[in-house]
């Protein structure tokens, strides 16, 4: 865990007071909707269909077991009781009540939570692998990297009203767990030929109206160059980013229109007026950063202790522990998945009674630790692998055991038309029927890795276009249809999914789902080549003629 | 279906102006003695754009007791006023979903 210092505590403090002014004079009329618009969507403040909704950060994804208990007592205290997790690692109350927002925030800030910078044209939350600082295949904590930025960018005044959001994401193992390549700005950890530790430094990824992949400008950065390379990369975006039209406000339409090449060598320029000065990082910063992520103290404990052999008797715990479980950088312990796609229930929903329950879970088997990860799902990132047994019935009790991690029914989906003012079709039920229809875990398990994202907009926030099977929710003459898409990807192999025809209507699209696995049992070359690998192989064509022969 | 306050008024049919309480973000309709219903049945429904206009130019005209009106289609069931779309629909009675608070433990 990270711990907060006193300028922290000061500057949400500052915030409460500050935002409890702007409310109070909102509902005198004092400030008017015009005004009081911004002010409010700088604290994560939305209006959306029925009800105002609050979306809390949760910098790079790890919360306290305190910090889950008072997203719980806000979610019980001001709004019906539950909260969203988001795929950018963030929680989203979705009936909060105008008047009691300063409470509420004043009761988040308590413990170190705010809204800030989770809307409106400036950096956002800063997002990382849901593993960092525990997953074996790390070159470091990315937490360190993503805090340091964390703490140069908030309320940074020269990029507080960028043309538009700018999303960092920091991942440091081999695998990309926190789809870099879909961000504003990727920072991924890299070792160079000599063994240094730097960056690789990407820009210009994003999804909606149009999708593009990141691309490398500076395959290798010093660390000491960290904070004064982004400096200049939103210098450069700051001046030259399209303010006249909000869809081509975003940095990756800037690099698009200038080329990645370009847009490298621009900021090679911006960067040489600035890389020597005062954000040349001085290592006792970094050091100081880090030393505030706190470690548990480790018990010395041996891998596949006798207690988990004797508990794969019982095949619902296996099946758990192959599907749920990962191993973790230090003997004996374990990294551990939290469900929050239970079949026919929304992804990413999690009652107050929930987080209360996984706060104690986590203070008696994860030091008191929960990360959130952009997949929609929690994670307890320090189990002793002998806990593992007791731990499994505690979630089980608590309906945040399904087997379900990674495959099929483990759907990323936005809030759509069920909450949000933006969407043009509903996303949620999809999910549900889609995660009933593949109810059977062994047959989920047997069609192995299978990444479903669905999207009730074409502003992708469940980033339909880097799904395995994208779903894209349309309107038709008022009517829900669903563009589908395969092939996508957000991992370190990222890749665009491509559409395999007409939109479908909602009644379909569970059905169309279904033929396109059965396409890919068809198809597949072995029993473990994933649908990804399948996809990729055969391209769109078989699929698309499997869906539309009968349509 | 681009979002209601993006659009540029045009009247297919009886409409009704809607917006969201200020203190609370509930959905509310205008009324024909410029008050504020959470009925829709009770809202003024209006069938040309003059009028239409009309009732959202007093309704935005207010300060603090709703915000984003907008005009939205409605469609006359008998004596009933329903909503003309699924989007507001779901704005009338809320998420077509089961909300989580019913899998609580």
């Amino acid at each position: 865990m990270y711990a907060y210092d006193e300028y922290d505590r000061t500057l949400l403090a500052e915030r409460v007071n500050e935002f409890r002014g702007q409310v109070a004079r909102r509902l005198t009329g004092e400030l008017t909707e015009d005004e009081f618009r911004s002010l409010r969507l700088m604290n994560g403040v939305y209006l959306q269909l029925h009800a105002y909704m609050l979306r809390v950060a949760v910098p790079y994804g790890t919360l306290s077991s305190h910090q889950l208990r008072r997203l719980a007592q806000v979610a019980r205290r001001y709004d019906r009781g539950y909260g969203h997790f988001t795929t950018r690692q963030n929680i989203q109350f979705n009936w909060i009540k105008l008047a009691e927002l300063p409470d509420a925030i004043a009761d988040l800030a308590a413990a170190g939570l705010h809204g800030m910078q989770t809307s409106g044209n400036c950096v956002r939350n800063i997002t990382t692998d849901q593993w960092a600082g525990v997953a074996p295949d790390e070159i470091e904590d990315a937490r360190v990297w993503a805090e340091l930025l964390r703490q140069h960018l908030t309320l940074h005044p020269e990029f507080s009203f960028l043309p538009r959001k700018f999303k960092i994401a920091v991942g440091a193992a081999h695998h990309d767990r926190a789809a870099v390549a879909i961000h504003d700005l990727g920072v991924r950890l890299r070792r160079n030929s000599g063994g240094e530790v730097g960056f690789e430094i990407s820009v210009g990824g994003g999804l909606g109206r149009t999708p593009f992949l990141a691309k490398v400008i500076k395959p290798f950065l010093k660390k000491r160059d960290f904070l004064s390379y982004i400096e200049a990369v939103l210098r450069l975006y700051n001046q030259y980013g399209r303010r006249d039209n909000i869809y081509k406000a975003r940095i990756k339409m800037l690099v698009h229109d200038l080329g990645a090449e370009k847009f490298a060598q621009e900021v090679e320029a911006e960067w040489s007026a600035i890389r020597d000065g005062a954000l040349a990082l001085d290592p006792a910063v970094v050091a100081e950063i880090a030393a505030r992520f706190r470690y548990p103290g480790y018990a010395p404990l041996d891998d596949n202790p006798p207690e988990l052999t004797a508990a794969r008797a019982d095949a619902r715990f296996a099946a758990w522990l192959d599907n749920a479980v990962h191993n973790h950088k230090q003997t004996g312990y374990a990294i551990v998945t939290l469900s929050l796609k239970p079949v026919g229930k929304p992804p990413g929903d999690c009652t107050a009674e929930q987080m209360d329950a996984i706060a104690e879970i986590a203070d008696r088997y994860s030091f008191g630790e929960i990360r959130v990860g952009h997949e929609q799902n929690l994670v307890l990132p320090h189990v002793a692998q002998r806990d593992l047994p007791p731990l499994w019935r505690a979630l089980d009790k608590i309906g945040v055991a399904t087997p379900n991690v990674g495959l099929v029914s483990d759907i990323i989906a936005c809030p759509g038309l069920d909450y949000c003012s933006l969407a043009n079709a509903r996303a949620i039920p999809v999910a549900q029927e889609l995660s009933r229809r593949y109810r059977d875990l062994d047959l989920a398990r047997a069609l192995g890795r299978l990444h479903i994202n669905i999207s009730g907009c074409i502003n992708a926030c469940g980033q339909h276009q880097v799904g395995h099977i994208g779903i894209l929710g349309v309107e038709k003459n008022g009517e829900e249809f669903y563009q589908i898409s395969i092939g996508g990807r957000a991992d370190e192999h990222a890749r665009l999914g491509a559409l395999i025809g007409p939109a479908v209507p909602y009644e379909e699209v569970a059905d169309v789902i279904e033929d396109i696995v059965e396409t890919y049992l068809d198809l597949r070359a072995r029993p473990d080549e994933m649908f990804i690998e399948t996809a990729e192989r055969v391209g769109v064509e078989p699929f698309k003629e499997r869906v539309y022969a009968t349509r | 279906m681009t979002s209601p306050l993006q659009q540029k008024l045009r009247i297919t049919g009886p409409s009704v102006v809607t917006a969201n309480r200020l203190r609370d973000g509930a959905v509310v309709y205008r009324t024909a003695d410029s008050t504020w219903t959470n009925e829709i049945g009770e809202a003024a429904v209006v069938t040309t754009a003059e009028a239409a206009s009309a009732l959202l130019a007093a309704a935005k005209a207010e300060g603090t007791r709703a915000v984003d009106a907008y005009v939205a289609p409605v469609l006359i069931d008998g004596d009933r006023v329903v909503p003309g779309n699924l989007r507001e629909l779901i704005r009338l009675r809320g998420p077509t979903i089961e909300l989580p608070i019913t899998f609580g433990i």
